[in-house]
């Protein structure tokens, strides 16, 4: 089963970190990620890019338009996202745990649609 | 390159039988796994090119040796240790025609690495990544893309596995007779997994998938020829074999489900109806009574029935009453329900299922509510019917699945007001 491990925040909690309490996360996010692929647990993990790089798309009339943003005031916006697969929902929520970022906010996670069905 | 697919068959036939002869003979399962399956890769190279050897298996043997004794001797090069040593000394010859191995294709090792693959201390998902590549004979690749996961993650999991099964230090033998029910009881499940992974995705984008199914048959089949006295080996491969029959009719042709009720009957498979039911048959008559020879035996009555009208509901209860006094667990609860319901009613089957509302394994599981929908559907509550379909489709992670029960929540739609 596989689940997405998303971590939002914004400029006030990055910045919240000081210099030596940021390598110590990104040192322990590492960590995590490799024992996730010694495992064979880890599918992907990626940090999403800052908020001033994002471009909107929008089709009008078939003619795509496209801007910088967004500029609508977020609270939070997401940092990185990581995909695992898993045994179970308690292996995910184990994994969330062991993430840095989950002690000074949280860690949402998210099962990932499929194409599998049960037989009806 | 594409290979020949009756070359592909053959070495996945030979590749548990090729694996066995090189762990009996040179232990360290992990380093001959590896050598076999680069092995088979040399074969699918080179035998539709050049034409498959006289003896494919001894070939396979003498080329998956070589290729051990040089990853061997490179290790202990590198790490400067002389432990391996006798195994320069073994000539390849004495591989091939091990005594053991003169008996082939009698004597097979498939049961013995069915049973080290699917090792109590691998989680599950690392049994069968294992079981596809150890026994089945697919690449690494190949399983990468079967679950849908990068090749490195794959490549990760297997060699996690194999180092486990070092670290347990399984030996290379069936397990002791008091604990051989237990562990087969394991393979078993590890084989419906693998059935099921395939069967549940025979559509839409993933198509490839469906190709776990035949494996997951495949091998079942080769297990049922070296224990053809087993009830539960010979109910899993029925079951098998009557689920697989629905396979053309259980989809449209954009993926969509078609449940077994509004199912065209005339795209079942005959034939593999009518292997399933003989199995079937001849186990309920001979052995000791299982979990899957009774889900075999369920699935038996529904392929049997010519219409979805016809089918044998009474019978089809009784069986389930069965099944939940073998296996008590919720999710056969909850199917059991579904045969009250056709035998008593809707009411009837309302109240079974108003038991699973407090047992935490179930509640939040979609197929509750789903199940919910369709006996209030049944009952005519159309309104507390709808609200169940949307309240399963909010809860399964399946898009062919939300799709369905959207489809019949939408079904329930009160009559749109009309347009002004």
């Amino acid at each position: 089963m596989k689940y997405m491990l998303l971590i939002y925040g914004n400029e006030a909690l990055w910045s919240s970190f000081s210099q030596e309490d940021f390598q110590q996360t990104i040192a322990e996010t590492d960590a995590q990620l490799a024992e996730l692929a010694k495992s064979g647990e880890l599918v992907g993990a990626y940090g999403v890019g800052d908020q001033v790089l994002a471009k909107q798309v929008h089709v009008d009339n078939g003619v795509p338009a496209v801007t910088d943003g967004p500029y609508i005031e977020t609270k939070e916006y997401l940092g990185s996202f990581t995909i695992v697969d898993v045994e179970s929902l308690d292996r995910a929520l184990e994994i969330a745990a062991k993430n840095p970022f989950a002690r000074v906010g949280q860690v949402e996670v998210r099962p990932l649609m499929h194409e599998a069905a049960v037989d009806v | 390159m594409v290979t020949d697919r009756r070359v592909e068959d053959q070495l996945r036939e030979l590749a548990p039988q090729v694996l066995g002869a090189l762990v009996r003979r040179f232990g360290h399962f992990d380093a001959c796994e590896d050598a076999v399956q680069e092995a088979l890769l040399a074969a699918a190279t080179q035998w539709p090119a050049h034409g498959a050897p006289d003896n494919p298996r001894a070939w396979l043997i003498t080329v998956a040796s070589r290729r051990l004794t040089d990853q061997l001797r490179s290790d202990s090069a590198r790490r400067r240790r002389e432990d391996l040593d006798a195994v320069r000394d073994v000539p390849f010859t004495s591989v091939v025609t091990d005594p053991a191995d003169g008996q082939a294709p009698n004597h097979d090792d498939t049961l013995t690495l069915l049973f080290l693959c699917c090792h109590p201390a691998l989680s599950a998902a690392s049994q069968l990544a294992l079981t596809l590549r150890a026994v089945g004979g697919l690449t690494t690749a190949e399983i990468a893309t079967a679950f849908l996961v990068p090749e490195t993650t794959m490549g990760q999991r297997i060699s996690r596995a194999k180092q486990s099964i070092k670290a347990a230090a399984a030996p290379f033998t069936l397990p002791p007779p008091d604990e051989r029910d237990d562990r087969l009881r394991v393979v078993l499940h590890v084989l419906y997994l693998i059935f099921n992974e395939g069967y549940t995705t025979s559509s839409g984008p993933h198509l490839q998938r469906a190709d776990l199914t035949a494996e997951a048959i495949r091998l079942t089949r080769q297990v049922h020829r070296l224990l053809p006295e087993n009830g539960e080996v010979a109910g899993l491969l029925a079951l098998m074999l009557l689920t697989d029959a629905h396979r053309a009719a259980r989809t449209r042709a954009d993926g969509a489900l078609i449940p077994l009720a509004e199912q065209d009957r005339t795209l079942w498979d005959a034939r593999l109806t009518a292997e399933g039911t003989a199995l079937i048959s001849a186990s309920l008559a001979n052995t000791q009574l299982g979990p899957y020879q009774l889900q075999a035996a369920i699935a038996a009555v529904h392929n049997e029935a010519a219409s979805a009208e016809d089918t044998d509901w009474p019978q089809i209860l009784a069986l389930y009453d069965l099944l939940e006094r073998v296996t008590p667990n919720p999710m056969v609860t909850l199917n059991r329900a579904v045969a009250v319901a056709e035998v008593h009613g809707p009411q009837a089957a309302l109240e079974v299922i108003a038991r699973l509302d407090s047992d935490e394994r179930i509640n939040a599981h979609h197929r509750l509510e789903a199940a919910r929908g369709h006996f209030l559907e049944m009952a005519g509550q159309r309104d507390a019917a709808r609200e169940a379909f949307r309240r399963a489709a909010r809860r399964t992670t399946s898009i062919p699945e939300q799709r369905y029960l959207e489809g019949r929540a939408a079904r329930l739609s009160p009559v749109a007001p009309e347009q002004a």
